[in-house]
């Protein structure tokens, strides 16, 4: 938990808690379109703490709720089809351990271009992440194809580096062809209230990326709460994140409905303030359809269709995939299909 | 008993994954008095999950602890026959089943002498057969009777190593479950019995084409068209398929229900001289 408090009290929200008015969480409008102040929030830890503490609290039960009530939500026939494709499109497939091989890597590669081989419909996945070490083995393989090429960096998965490593570990990934680096915060120096060095790291390794994208791990799993998943979100937006992304997948628990429902919250009320759009991913322990399913209603219903589509919302998973495909197997043959039928990764 | 104590009367759900859940469609039916679980093609999926997920794990144990855990199961049920009375059926019909499952049981270590060999070959190798189990078997359950019937065609499927997903006999669901608690506390491991209760010819289609499937025993299905669909949907994925005439389950077993749910393996193995 965090043990300084706001200095000042009152943040640029003021008293403004969960209103109420738009689901259990609560619309927080902590900036109110006053632009010059979100500008210098950045500035000096001390505003900083002001406005992350002044952000609204979380209702955590009603977030547990809400994305409880969502889960019942039945998707069927040609809506579950297009739900299954929309997935597959959103797809970051990810392949993180220390075994990984450039076969492995390349062999990955190739079923992220073509999914489903006895399929030309399947669409292809929306990337592969894999570590930096890996990128100039992944590039090869995707040229000349549609897929996005997502790098780990920043001392993946612990973040326990010099600030120097980091950056040349980003420098280094989208030297070798990455256009996606996905960070990791620093979780020791945001636990303990240091905001202004997370989101000073957060806005230089947005310079070393350059054209590439930046996905900011909260890694929400070790943040502890869901009012610091909020305030871990607008730091790494406030830093120039392109997206913010939920969990390593190392450690558990990694993705949760409540936890990503606050994320989605949290960028919708960072375009109303700024005009910016931010992207959302939910990664690590997203295994079946099911799942994968519930996210895109929860994604419709808190954020709507803006956020729709592989640019502004992406899975990292790897075993995701082969459900899927099962998935769409069964819409299009009617009969239940087994993991005989899909390949072994 | 102090009077007017309120009757605490049996539910009779499904048997999968080792749990008894409800059917997820919520629909039950009523036999003789009692409300049983129909089964819908969603719980099917979800038993060839537990049975696929069960299946390497009780392939892989000895065949002596699978002979041992059988063993346990007629222990169980010789325990349970009071209850079966009660349920109707025959003391005699009881024992017979005990019997059968004592029977298979012996056949877990002893099923590899009979169906394998150490094949003579022109070269300077070992050569063995040995059986192995082919995967995951459904099974159509007879309606002959309430518990052999049963207990003939499931004991067979699981005793070298498959996984079942059996559709029980309509008329028959509650010695079925009876039967699927005397498996459940029988250390059979989760998933390798699986039994849903309802009608077989609103499962069983769904489950001769499910592509999981790999051995599929039809001597339930008593309508001609439905087990000819059937077959023609299994052998889309070439699921082996068992369809036998009528059979007398009183009468000495055979190995022959043992030997359809197996594969062969041979292995070359180079001697040297």
């Amino acid at each position: 938990m965090v043990a300084t408090q706001s200095a000042d009290g009152a943040g640029p929200v003021g008293g403004d808690g969960p209103t109420g008015d738009a689901g259990p969480v609560g619309r927080g409008r902590p900036v109110g379109g006053d632009g010059p102040v979100l500008a210098d929030v950045g500035r000096t830890d001390r505003a900083l703490r002001g406005f992350l503490h002044g952000l609204p609290g979380v209702d955590e039960v009603g977030a547990a709720r809400r994305t409880a009530q969502l889960a019942t939500r039945s998707v069927k026939t040609t809506a579950k089809a297009y739900a299954v494709d929309l997935a597959i499109r959103m797809l970051d497939l990810t392949t993180l351990e220390g075994a990984d091989t450039d076969g492995r890597v390349r062999s990955l590669c190739a079923k992220a271009r073509r999914p489903d081989p006895a399929d030309p419909g399947c669409p292809p996945v929306a990337a592969v992440c894999v570590y930096p070490s890996m990128v100039a083995t992944a590039a090869a393989a995707l040229r000349g194809t549609d897929v996005h090429l997502a790098s780990v960096a920043t001392a993946f998965p612990s973040g326990q580096a010099p600030t120097a490593v980091k950056l040349a570990d980003t420098r280094a990934a989208v030297a070798a062809g990455a256009d996606e680096i996905d960070m990791v915060i620093s979780r020791g120096a945001f636990l303990s209230g240091r905001y202004a060095q997370v989101h000073d790291e957060i806005a230089a390794v947005r310079r070393e990326c350059g054209p590439a994208h930046l996905k900011v791990i909260l890694e929400t799993g070790e943040l502890g709460s869901l009012d610091q998943v909020r305030r871990a979100s607008w730091l790494a937006m406030l830093a120039g994140a392109d997206f913010v992304k939920t969990s390593t997948g190392k450690i558990s628990p990694a993705a949760t409905t409540p936890t990503v429902l606050v994320m989605l919250e949290a960028v919708r009320d960072f375009r109303a303030a700024t005009g910016r759009q931010v992207g959302v991913k939910a990664a690590g322990g997203i295994r079946t359809t099911k799942e994968a399913l519930r996210y895109l209603v929860l994604v419709e219903e808190t954020v709507g269709a803006p956020w729709l589509s592989p640019r502004w919302f992406r899975f990292g998973a790897s075993s995701l995939l082969n459900d899927l495909l099962l998935q769409r197997a069964k819409l299009a043959t009617g009969a239940y299909h087994g993991p005989d039928y899909v390949t072994v990764d | 008993m102090p009077a007017g104590r309120l009757a605490v009367r049996k539910t009779y759900k499904l048997f999968v994954g080792g749990a008894f859940p409800r059917s997820e469609s919520g629909r039950t039916y009523e036999v003789r008095g009692a409300n049983v679980a129909l089964a819908s093609r969603k719980d099917l999926r979800d038993a060839v999950v537990a049975a696929r997920a069960a299946q390497p794990g009780w392939a892989g144990a000895t065949p002596y602890l699978r002979g041992q855990i059988l063993y346990r199961v007629a222990e169980m049920l010789e325990a349970r026959a009071a209850e079966f009375g009660a349920l109707g059926v025959a003391a005699a019909e009881v024992a017979a089943a005990v019997d059968r499952w004592v029977w298979y049981a012996g056949w877990a270590d002893k099923v590899a002498q009979v169906r394998g060999n150490a094949n003579a070959v022109a070269g300077p190798y070992f050569n063995l057969s040995v059986p192995e189990p082919l995967g995951v078997v459904g099974v159509v359950a007879p309606a002959d009777g309430p518990l052999l019937a049963l207990t003939s065609v499931l004991a067979p499927a699981v005793v070298t190593g498959n996984t079942a997903v059996v559709l029980a006999a309509a008329a028959h669901p509650a010695a079925a479950l009876t039967l699927a608690e005397a498996v459940a506390t029988a250390d059979v491991p989760g998933g390798v019995v699986n039994l849903l209760t309802g009608r077989a010819a609103e499962t069983a289609p769904w489950l001769a084409a499910h592509r999981d499937v790999d051995g599929l025993d039809l001597t339930g299905l008593t309508d001609a068209d439905l087990a000819r669909e059937c077959e023609s949907a299994a052998a889309e994925t070439l699921t082996r398929v068992r369809r036998p005439a009528p059979e007398d389950f009183a009468a000495d077993p055979g190995t022959g229900r043992l030997a359809a749910w197996l594969e062969t393996k041979t292995v070359w193995h180079p001697k040297g001289r």
